[in-house]
């Protein structure tokens, strides 16, 4: 089994690789160190909620509210920075977060308490998001002379010659990853997605685990809400818009199983790195923009198939001396 | 709400059929805009309203899909068909795509105008531009040239392919090109209106072409996006962003000086212009056919040309002299 997670990681290492080698013969200056570094930085968002995503899907559910939650948060930090200009970030940080936990935890209660599948729940509440992002923000923009310095500054400030933002992305890979692999959360996570009958019978309630799987996920999404305000300087009621559809791909390529149960942290950063790579390398090869879309796609399309094809159990031959015998 | 005035409004033509057969009713303009929240239409929205008030017997319905798509477009149209409006003044998100829903709504009478962005012929009695469009692909090649007095390589962030404006504009630029000797236009990409697409084209131009001088955005979205990428590249005055955008969503790029200019027509003025037209083409105080003049209160007459269309004003321009003025305006 991890022997089998290991090749398909690995399947998706020298994907990129592969990419990124096809990239650098159209555009050198790609695969420059700094650059690849910026590649990451751009793509520590989508890293941060394809993890928040994967948790989800490993408990059969699935989170369609992440962008219209990241959205959310991210308006309300920006219009909070407007009213008071001093808060220090840190509070904001927090802020956020607990923002994003209470959108998860939204989602979770009606998917636990009312047993609503979670693609209609998340469906209705990336609706209901969006719309209070109109009706708090008027549809107003919050523009980039309105936010404090303090507030813009974060995620760009150098810290170790990377971005803050590129740091946050590794501190939480590193704390999901611990959480995955070492904590009995994380591992109730594994068992309701892989078992949910056996999962009740070891004492796991389900509904529980799916519940705090929304909570994660929403959790990230406000935090990656601030940074992406943030980093982008300007907050309005589309931002982000479609990007919970990036996120569903990420972990997909990552070869998070859609039925629950199989997917690792390694293979949803992998899945987000893949796409981000194939974001940033776009602009920069020369290629019609006729073409890019219909690009990005098939690069989804043929990720998916090399992760169906190393996921493939053998049939297993239970008659083997029988079969040997004859 | 909308809808529920749109319910009250079906109700009380259902209960008083008499009544409103004798009392004389408000004219009903519905403003249907590419997406609900943007900026540039919510201003549009206020001079529309001015207009009502100035008319008096008139109520304005502002209303439009929360995406830039023509599929939400169709809906919105469908549903102020079905409430009976008296009048349709729509910027478009697809020339061709809304023109049978509009058709729709001309054979029951309705009065359809589109504005800033267009639709086909077919589509709608007339066609109000927020400026002309060989002006406007003057006047964003213009901004580019006046810091570059020894020419140099310009690039153009746009919305979507197939954004309708965007794509006649930079039509028009092409052919004032030559115009501006020295000005080099190395390649056109689309961010498709989002910020993150259009700040990752913008970091791309400047990778691929290092000697870049100007970027040209003709999009809202796309120049502020733009000029926060090349202020996060560290090139401010090295690259100057400039095209179309809204002053509010412009002055911190002006103070950084990542944008020395850009240009816009007041959206408040054209919300104004195309709310008047509405209105005369209503009520029969116009009409609308080759060579017309039309009315528009305090913005003079439209004079229609041989397609029904017609420019109320030149672009203006916002720059650091101006920009305090403007940035709590629209």
């Amino acid at each position: 089994m991890n022997a089998l997670l290991k090749s398909r990681e690995s399947i998706l290492v020298g994907a990129i690789l592969a990419l990124l080698a096809l990239i650098a013969t159209r555009f050198a200056g790609f695969v420059a160190p700094a650059n690849l570094a910026a590649v990451f930085n751009d793509t520590s968002p989508l890293i941060i909620l394809a993890l928040g995503q994967m948790v989800v899907i490993l408990t059969r559910c699935i989170d369609l509210s992440v962008a219209a939650n990241l959205a959310l948060t991210g308006m309300m930090c920006a219009m909070l920075n407007v009213v008071y200009p001093d808060l220090p970030i840190i509070v904001i940080l927090l802020l956020a977060l607990a923002l994003g936990a209470i959108m998860g935890a939204v989602n979770g209660l009606l998917v636990w308490k009312l047993d609503i599948p979670p693609i209609v729940v998340t469906l209705g509440t990336m609706t209901i998001y969006r719309g209070i992002i109109f009706l708090i923000s008027h549809g107003k923009w919050v523009n980039a002379h309105e936010m404090s310095p303090a507030f813009t500054a974060f995620p760009r400030a150098a810290l170790l010659g990377l971005p803050v933002l590129s740091w946050v992305a590794m501190a939480v890979i590193i704390v999901m990853a611990v959480v995955m692999a070492r904590t009995t959360l994380g591992r109730s996570f594994y068992a309701v997605g892989g078992n949910p009958h056996a999962a009740v019978y070891t004492g796991i309630n389900v509904g529980k685990a799916q519940f705090r799987a929304f909570v994660i996920s929403g959790t990230l999404a406000g935090l990656a809400g601030y940074l992406w305000v943030a980093r982008y300087a300007v907050a309005y009621v589309d931002i982000a818009g479609g990007f919970e559809l990036d996120v569903v791909a990420a972990c997909v390529i990552g070869g998070i199983s859609i039925a629950g149960g199989i997917g690792t942290v390694g293979g949803a950063v992998l899945g987000a790195l893949f796409l981000g790579v194939i974001k940033n390398a776009l602009p920069v090869v020369d290629i019609s923009p006729f073409w890019q879309l219909a690009i990005s796609g098939a690069a989804i399309i043929i990720a998916v198939v090399f992760n169906a094809r190393a996921d493939r159990t053998k049939g297993r031959v239970i008659l083997k001396s029988a079969e040997h015998a004859q | 709400m909308k809808k529920l005035t749109g319910l009250i409004t079906t109700v009380a033509m259902a209960t008083g059929l008499f009544a409103s057969a004798a009392a004389a009713e408000d004219v009903r303009i519905a403003l249907v805009v590419k997406a609900l929240g943007i900026g540039f239409f919510e201003a549009a929205a206020k001079g529309a309203e001015e207009a009502a008030s100035e008319l008096g017997d008139v109520e304005i319905i502002y209303t439009g899909p929360t995406d830039t798509t023509a599929e939400g477009q169709i809906e919105v149209i469908n549903s102020l068909i079905a409430q009976n409006v008296d009048a349709i003044a729509v910027s478009a998100n697809d020339t061709d795509a809304l023109v049978p829903t509009l058709k729709k709504a001309m054979q029951r009478g309705i009065t359809v105008i589109s504005w800033d962005s267009g639709v086909a012929e077919d589509g709608r009695q007339a066609h109000l531009n927020p400026s002309s469009n060989a002006l406007i692909g003057n006047m964003i090649v213009k901004l580019a040239a006046d810091h570059l007095p020894d020419g140099g390589d310009v690039a153009v962030l746009s919305a979507t392919t197939t954004s309708t404006n965007q794509n006649i504009w930079i039509e028009e630029m092409t052919k004032v090109l030559p115009n501006y000797p020295g000005i080099n236009v190395v390649g056109t990409v689309y961010g498709d209106d989002l910020a993150d697409k259009s700040y990752r084209e913008a970091q791309g131009l400047m990778q691929s072409y290092p000697d870049l001088d100007a970027i040209i955005a003709p999009t809202s979205v796309g120049i502020v996006a733009a000029a926060q990428a090349v202020a996060d590249a560290g090139k401010i005055g090295e690259v100057n962003v400039t095209g179309l955008g809204l002053p509010s969503e412009m002055a911190g790029a002006i103070e950084s000086g990542a944008s020395k200019s850009f240009a816009i027509w007041n959206p408040i003025d054209l919300g104004y212009s195309a709310t008047m037209i509405a209105y005369n083409l209503a009520t029969e105080k116009a009409t609308a056919e080759p060579g017309a003049s039309i009315p528009m209160g305090r913005m003079g007459e439209l004079t229609l040309d041989e397609t029904n269309s017609g420019a109320m004003a030149d672009p203006f321009v916002y720059d650091s002299s101006n920009i305090e003025d403007f940035k709590s305006i629209f």
